[in-house]
């Protein structure tokens, strides 16, 4: 599993960057989605990586070890909520800069 | 002192209220409106005094604690008001003021939603200046992007899409680079409370050191993207320079947040370790700094009109002040803090500054003047006597003397405090003992000083020393005047107080440079190591 998961952040991270990097605003909005997925992967894994094993400790004498670590899944949440927000937020300008400009370079010209 | 550090969540209640006023009344436009935001800017630049008061009566080693939700410390977050922080929220709450005052003049009405917007990047850098976690520091600085990105576009057209477009893409980035380096930080450390963090660095098991300095790394990273350091900084003048002026006034603001965050983190966690994690990263903030500063005199130099040159100017003192950070000495530190509120009230005004020369000067004139060094003058006419003998109006005195005063803040000279400043950091850089750091200090201090000169006095010739046009005497609104004149006398008041100012600094530089007291402060007792 840490493999897979390891793969996957990686897959997803790379081909976010090199979307980035790309000269068209559609290339670079679905990268910057990319690199969030990654990131977010990338937090979750920060807490350790369990199998069934619950965020939430239920009655007073719980022992912690038989619990995944709560902190990164709210840490994820949050994050989740803010790269949604702003990708939302950086596709409105997309378009605008579409509108202004009458074309989807980054840089507003025509190659 | 529990009402104490109740103050401390205050900066960021009345900007928030403020954000909510202004959602509900929607789209109205009237002066009430105006007075109502301009009422509550007063409001958060009292509280802003109130927190800075409080603390520099008490002892030095004071700071307002407040546990949100009154959770124990390490586990829930917490805002830590000590001194730095409180001179930071001072100086956002004076130049947000000032830029507001400016804005209600006619900018706030050529787009939608200025007032919310506005208020929430305040929010955003207060918060940012008091949280005391590092998760929160992030939603702070998102809140703080997503208004800057709402206002870069404020007034819109192609060229500010444009350049916010660039602007968007680079901060998401950055934030990406900030979880990264956070998501490693607690991995590590297994907290984000940043007391904690300086706790937990001498616990961490040798293993997991490598893993903990690239979080570090990372996470430094995305600070220096914030702070325009230089090979991260292509974003700023393009962005601050294609803004609205009262936005790109308090922009100025916002690379010290990068400024800021390194400076607390760093000198919190590493500056004064011990062991292998003993000023990690100090050649990198060092050769960084020098770097930012050359490049800023440069495009100084180079750049025609003013907000460019405003935009460069905000390089050269953030190259300034991360060569300070890294310097890692607590009098440079402290003349660092003086500058910092002295150069950002500047660079703020210097941006209005801008907008009003605009408006007194038509843009053929500033034009003219351009190609007119670039060219070469051919045909230098020769003027009949009126034209000498015209009296120079009242306004346009009052912006050239702004102007001037500016410039030498800017540069540095004497008698300002500019030079007051820069004075200080010598000293004390010298002070502490002469290595090859000092001396690369002293001349890049000295050396940006003089460029920044010589880019000022050549466009202040083309602004004011070009005829102005033949029509009745320019016009400049009081609104607009108003803030400018006073963001200068502060810094010129700050140069009258600077015995005082010193005296302040340097114990909220000795605060900052023990980490020890910023722990025994935030943690409950008997936490720390």
């Amino acid at each position: 599993m840490e493999l897979i998961l390891a793969a996957a952040i990686g897959i997803l991270a790379a081909s976010g960057v090199y979307l980035i990097l790309r000269p068209r605003t559609f290339q670079v909005i679905i990268g910057l989605s990319l690199i969030s997925y990654a990131v977010n992967l990338f937090i979750l894994a920060m807490g350790r990586l369990r199998m069934d094993a619950a965020p939430i400790l239920d009655g007073a004498n719980a022992n912690p070890g038989d619990y995944v670590d709560p902190v990164p899944q709210a840490l994820v949440l949050t994050a989740i909520v803010i790269g949604f927000a702003m990708t939302a937020l950086f596709l409105v300008v997309l378009l605008a800069a579409r509108g202004l400009t009458g074309n989807d370079h980054v840089d507003g010209k025509l190659d | 002192m529990a009402e104490l550090n109740h103050i401390a969540i205050l900066p960021i209640l009345v900007p928030m209220a403020a954000v909510i006023a202004n959602l509900l009344l929607g789209n109205l436009r009237s002066v009430s409106r105006v007075r109502l935001n301009l009422a509550f800017s007063v409001a958060s630049l009292l509280v802003a005094i109130l927190l800075l008061v409080v603390l520099a009566r008490s002892n030095g080693s004071l700071a307002a604690v407040y546990p949100l939700g009154n959770w124990p410390v390490p586990f829930g977050i917490v805002l830590v008001a000590d001194r730095l922080a409180a001179v930071m929220v001072l100086v956002t709450s004076i130049l947000s003021l000032a830029a507001l005052v400016y804005a209600s003049a006619r900018w706030h009405s050529r787009g939608a939603n200025f007032f919310p917007l506005f208020h929430a990047l305040t929010m955003g850098l207060n918060g940012a200046f008091l949280t005391g976690d590092l998760f929160n520091l992030f939603v702070f600085f998102e809140l703080l992007l997503a208004a800057s990105y709402g206002l870069a576009l404020h007034g819109g057209g192609r060229n500010q899409v444009k350049a916010a477009l660039h602007y968007i893409a680079i901060n998401l980035v950055a934030s990406f680079l900030f979880l990264i380096g956070v998501a490693l930080i607690y991995a590590t450390t297994g907290t984000l409370n940043m007391a904690d963090i300086a706790r937990a660095v001498p616990l961490i098991a040798p293993d997991d050191r490598g893993l903990f300095d690239a979080g570090a790394a990372v996470l430094g990273v995305a600070f220096l993207i914030k702070a325009g350091s230089w090979p991260l900084h292509f974003w700023l003048p393009r962005t601050y320079s294609s803004a609205a002026p009262p936005v790109a006034a308090l922009f100025a603001v916002m690379t010290k947040v990068g400024f800021y965050a390194i400076l607390r983190l760093w000198t919190l966690v590493f500056a004064n370790a011990s062991g292998p994690e003993l000023a990690f990263g100090q050649n990198v903030l060092l050769v960084l700094g020098l770097a930012t500063i050359a490049f800023g005199s440069i495009g100084a130099l180079s750049s025609k009109a003013l907000d460019r040159l405003a935009s460069y100017l905000i390089l050269v003192s953030a190259g300034t002040l991360l060569l300070a950070v890294g310097y890692n000495a607590p009098g440079v530190t402290s003349g660092a803090l003086y500058y910092v509120v002295v150069a950002t009230l500047a660079a703020g005004a210097l941006f209005l500054l801008k907008d009003v020369i605009d408006q007194i000067l038509p843009a053929e004139a500033q034009v003219l003047a351009v190609s007119l060094e670039i060219y070469g003058d051919e045909e230098e006419a020769p003027d009949d006597g009126e034209e000498v003998s015209r009296t120079v109006p009242g306004a346009a005195t009052l912006v050239s003397w702004c102007f001037a005063i500016a410039a030498l803040i800017m540069a540095g000279l004497p008698p300002l405090s500019g030079f007051v400043s820069k004075f200080a950091m010598i000293s004390a850089a010298l002070g502490a003992g002469p290595t090859a750091a000092t001396w690369w200090f002293i001349a890049a201090l000295i050396g940006s000083g003089f460029l920044v000169l010589v880019a000022m006095v050549r466009n202040g010739i083309n602004i004011f020393w070009t005829s102005l046009p033949e029509s009745e005497p320019p016009r400049v609104r009081t609104a607009e005047l108003a803030p400018i004149v006073l963001l200068l006398t502060l810094c010129v008041l700050l140069a009258l107080a600077a015995g005082p100012a010193m005296a302040f600094f340097t114990e909220t530089a000795a605060f900052i440079h023990s980490p020890t007291g910023y722990m025994d402060v935030v943690l409950p007792k008997g936490a720390a190591p």
